[in-house]
């Protein structure tokens, strides 16, 4: 057994009667497999495919752990501020783990919607937050999966019913801000009903430079007709270690979108595992990185086409400076009998020092013949016919290619749908670009204790 | 202003100007016509300062200075302006930004003050009349997804932004409908001034019933063959190149 998992079972031991939900025997029984699960895995995919970031990054986190009081009630104005101009959200903050409330833990409104703590939750609504709880994916787990089983702390519950179209989107803010070096476990479950529609965004923040591992998993389940937009954003400390699961499971004609943005990490994965389990489903997913320094960041992508009549599209960009790394895993699967399958991934980066690099696997898996896929991915420069161009109006070299890399980043962020969204990731683009901003800056938070 | 002497440009050593002279002067409009293949193309670039032609030969002075010494974005702040026949789409820069950075690099090369937001705005507006073009099209990105018309409208309304004193423009007519035609010609008549001079480069003669040429040349072989006053241009319509061919190998001859 590697220290790692047997740092995570000690604590386990250690901690597992003051972890949320330890009376519930439903609950401690998913702990318990979680365990035997990471005993079991014991990173040995990990280890086999890349022991250096085993060993560099994950094994690391020994010796930090969770924080298993809440931290003392502080109004939120004083510690975060949500820089995204005339963004109207209903905001959820977690703060070293834990929801942030004012002595209501669970909203639920008159037409049924419920946002709230997912251990609140699962006590008041027991049955219908353990049907989903239980549930299992257990093709796509791995280690770090098993991990957030074992020592899930709480999360962001959300529930719309049937047919409720949500007009305001859902902004879960996970935040740290300890004078220890937190390892947290979050989960969150999101249940979209018939018909219903709603925009989240999640964002992840450091308030400051202490070490953290963090390594959330997101349920997902959309049912037949359901429109969910899913926006992330990563901004962290260079010392973070964060690893975000989502998976997503949708019902016929549902539609998943998606938009990742890294703009500043220390070591990242973004997972996203999508099951479409009945016809019509589609799901969309963009994705841009701007990493330099030596950020690492990894995007690994599954998409289990199980059914006929489902469409999936990916577009991933990157622009990788430094000593940074980027990894694009995508991973579609066509089933057998999945006909009439439309499925289009590509991943796209531009490296602008001989140090940075980029790996990048598109990865077609198909068992069906009446199907249309594609994929490609390209690594390189800027184009040259395009500098030319500009070049041509009286714009210098330098400027040039600044223009092309901002049009080669906005376009993910022309696919946003929420209009001051997008214009707060296009300003956060150009600034970035224009080398404009230092690290502290880039962040959304401009921390007030900073002095920011 | 434009002085282009005994210029012989080869690519991948394969020579394709063999010695062209040509004097532009200001107020002046020129037609540079001649069949497929001959250079006039290779003209244009070599003036933009395209890196993949190699000048073995010969001299491009500028308003008195070396052209050929000057980088690509440099002559454009000069006052050059090309036309492109075939512009590229270059996704996610508005025309907006594009224009912007565009006018800022020249005015700061020239010493003059930047454009307030406002005074942009208004010049977008302006100058967008001149090819019909709407605002909506100014918001979109460079040349993305536009039909050959706007492409070429699009060219013509950077002209009119940038206010060059020398344009040339490379195949414009090349894929535009009648309608379309009109526009981009009344665009660019209504940009000539005594200050400045426009090179049309053609192989048709349709072009030229609107832009009306001073001066039409033919180029052939790499080199200037024949020069004339705007009649040149209906003879080539009527009989062709080939007359043009028979008197220069004779010539040669």
């Amino acid at each position: 057994m590697t220290p790692f998992t047997q740092y995570i079972k000690d604590l386990y031991s250690n901690i597992k009667e003051q972890l949320p939900g330890s009376g519930n025997n439903a609950v401690s029984e998913i702990r318990e497999k979680g365990l035997l699960e990471l005993v079991e895995r014991d990173f040995r995919t990990y280890r086999k495919e890349n022991k250096a970031i085993f060993e560099k990054h994950i094994a690391c986190a020994s010796g930090m752990k969770p924080q298993l009081t809440p931290p003392p009630y502080r109004p939120v104005e004083e510690y975060f501020h949500c820089k995204v101009k005339d963004f109207d959200t209903r905001m959820c903050i977690f703060l070293n783990g834990w929801y942030v409330h004012t002595g209501n833990p669970l909203c639920v409104e008159d037409n049924g919607i419920i946002v709230g703590s997912l251990f609140e939750a699962l006590r008041q609504y027991p049955k219908l937050v353990f049907q989903y709880l239980m549930a299992e994916n257990s093709s796509r787990e791995d280690s770090l999966s098993a991990i957030n089983r074992a020592l899930f702390n709480d999360g962001l519950f959300v529930y719309i019913p049937d047919n409720v179209i949500v007009e305001k989107p859902i902004q879960l803010i996970s935040l740290t801000d300890s004078p220890n070096e937190l390892l947290l476990n979050n989960r969150n479950l999101i249940i979209v009903g018939k018909n219903a529609r709603v925009s989240f965004i999640q964002c992840d923040d450091s308030i400051q430079f202490k070490p953290s591992f963090i390594n959330n998993v997101t349920k997902i389940y959309l049912d037949e007709n359901a429109d969910f937009s899913y926006y992330k954003m990563e901004n962290k400390n260079p010392e973070s270690l964060l690893f975000n699961e989502v998976d997503v499971e949708q019902k016929g004609h549902s539609h998943f979108y998606s938009n990742a943005m890294t703009f500043n990490t220390g070591y990242l994965r973004n997972k996203i595992n999508v099951f479409l389990k009945e016809p019509f489903a589609a799901t969309k997913m963009y994705g841009l990185y701007l990493v330099d320094k030596k950020q690492h960041v990894d995007n690994q992508i599954f998409i289990d086409h199980q059914v006929t009549d489902c469409e999936s599209y990916q577009l991933y960009k990157g622009i990788v400076d430094d000593e940074a790394v980027a990894n694009f895993l995508g991973h579609v699967v066509v089933r057998q009998d999945s006909q009439r399958t439309v499925a289009s991934q590509t991943n796209r980066n531009i490296t602008l020092t001989d140090n940075a690099r980029v790996t990048s696997k598109p990865f077609l898996e198909i068992y069906a013949d009446d199907v249309k896929c594609n994929h490609g991915t390209t690594v390189g420069q800027l184009d040259e016919e395009a500098m030319y161009y500009l070049r041509t109006r009286g714009i210098c070299e330098v400027n040039a290619r600044r223009l092309l890399m901002l049009a080669f980043a906005n376009e993910i962020a022309e696919f946003i749908q929420i209009d001051s969204l997008k214009a707060r990731y296009k300003e956060m683009i150009r600034k970035r670009l224009n080398g404009e901003l230092t690290i502290c800056d880039q962040c959304v938070l401009h921390c007030p204790h900073l002095g920011m | 202003m434009l002085q282009i002497k005994n210029l012989h440009v080869s690519i991948k050593g394969k020579e394709i100007l063999k010695g062209v002279n040509l004097d532009i002067n200001k107020g002046e409009v020129h037609a540079i016509m001649g069949p497929n293949g001959t250079g006039k193309s290779t003209l244009a670039s070599v003036i933009a300062g395209k890196e993949l032609f190699e000048v073995t030969e010969g001299s491009i002075t500028y308003n008195g200075k070396d052209l050929l010494a000057m980088p690509i974005e440099d002559r454009a702040r000069e006052g050059i302006f090309i036309g492109f026949q075939y512009p590229v789409e270059i996704p996610g820069v508005s025309i907006t930004n594009f224009m912007k950075t565009a006018l800022e690099e020249i005015r700061l090369y020239r010493g003059l003050p930047p454009l307030t937001e406002l005074e942009f705005r208004k010049l977008m507006k302006e100058k967008a009349k001149i090819v019909e073009l709407t605002e909506k099209l100014s918001n979109r990105s460079v040349n993305e997804g536009f039909s050959g018309g706007e492409k070429k409208r699009n060219e013509i309304f950077q002209m009119a932004m940038l206010e060059p004193s020398l344009s040339i423009l490379d195949e414009t007519d090349s894929g535009l409908d009648i309608d379309a035609l009109r526009i981009v010609a009344n665009g660019v008549n209504q940009l000539k001034s005594p200050d400045n001079a426009t090179v049309v480069i053609t192989h048709y003669q349709r072009l030229l019933d609107y832009i009306v040429p001073d001066f039409v040349h033919v180029l052939f072989d790499g080199k200037i063959v024949k020069s004339g006053p705007k009649e040149l241009a209906l003879e080539l319509e009527h009989r062709g190149y080939d007359w043009i061919k028979e008197e220069y190998e004779q010539n040669l001859q």
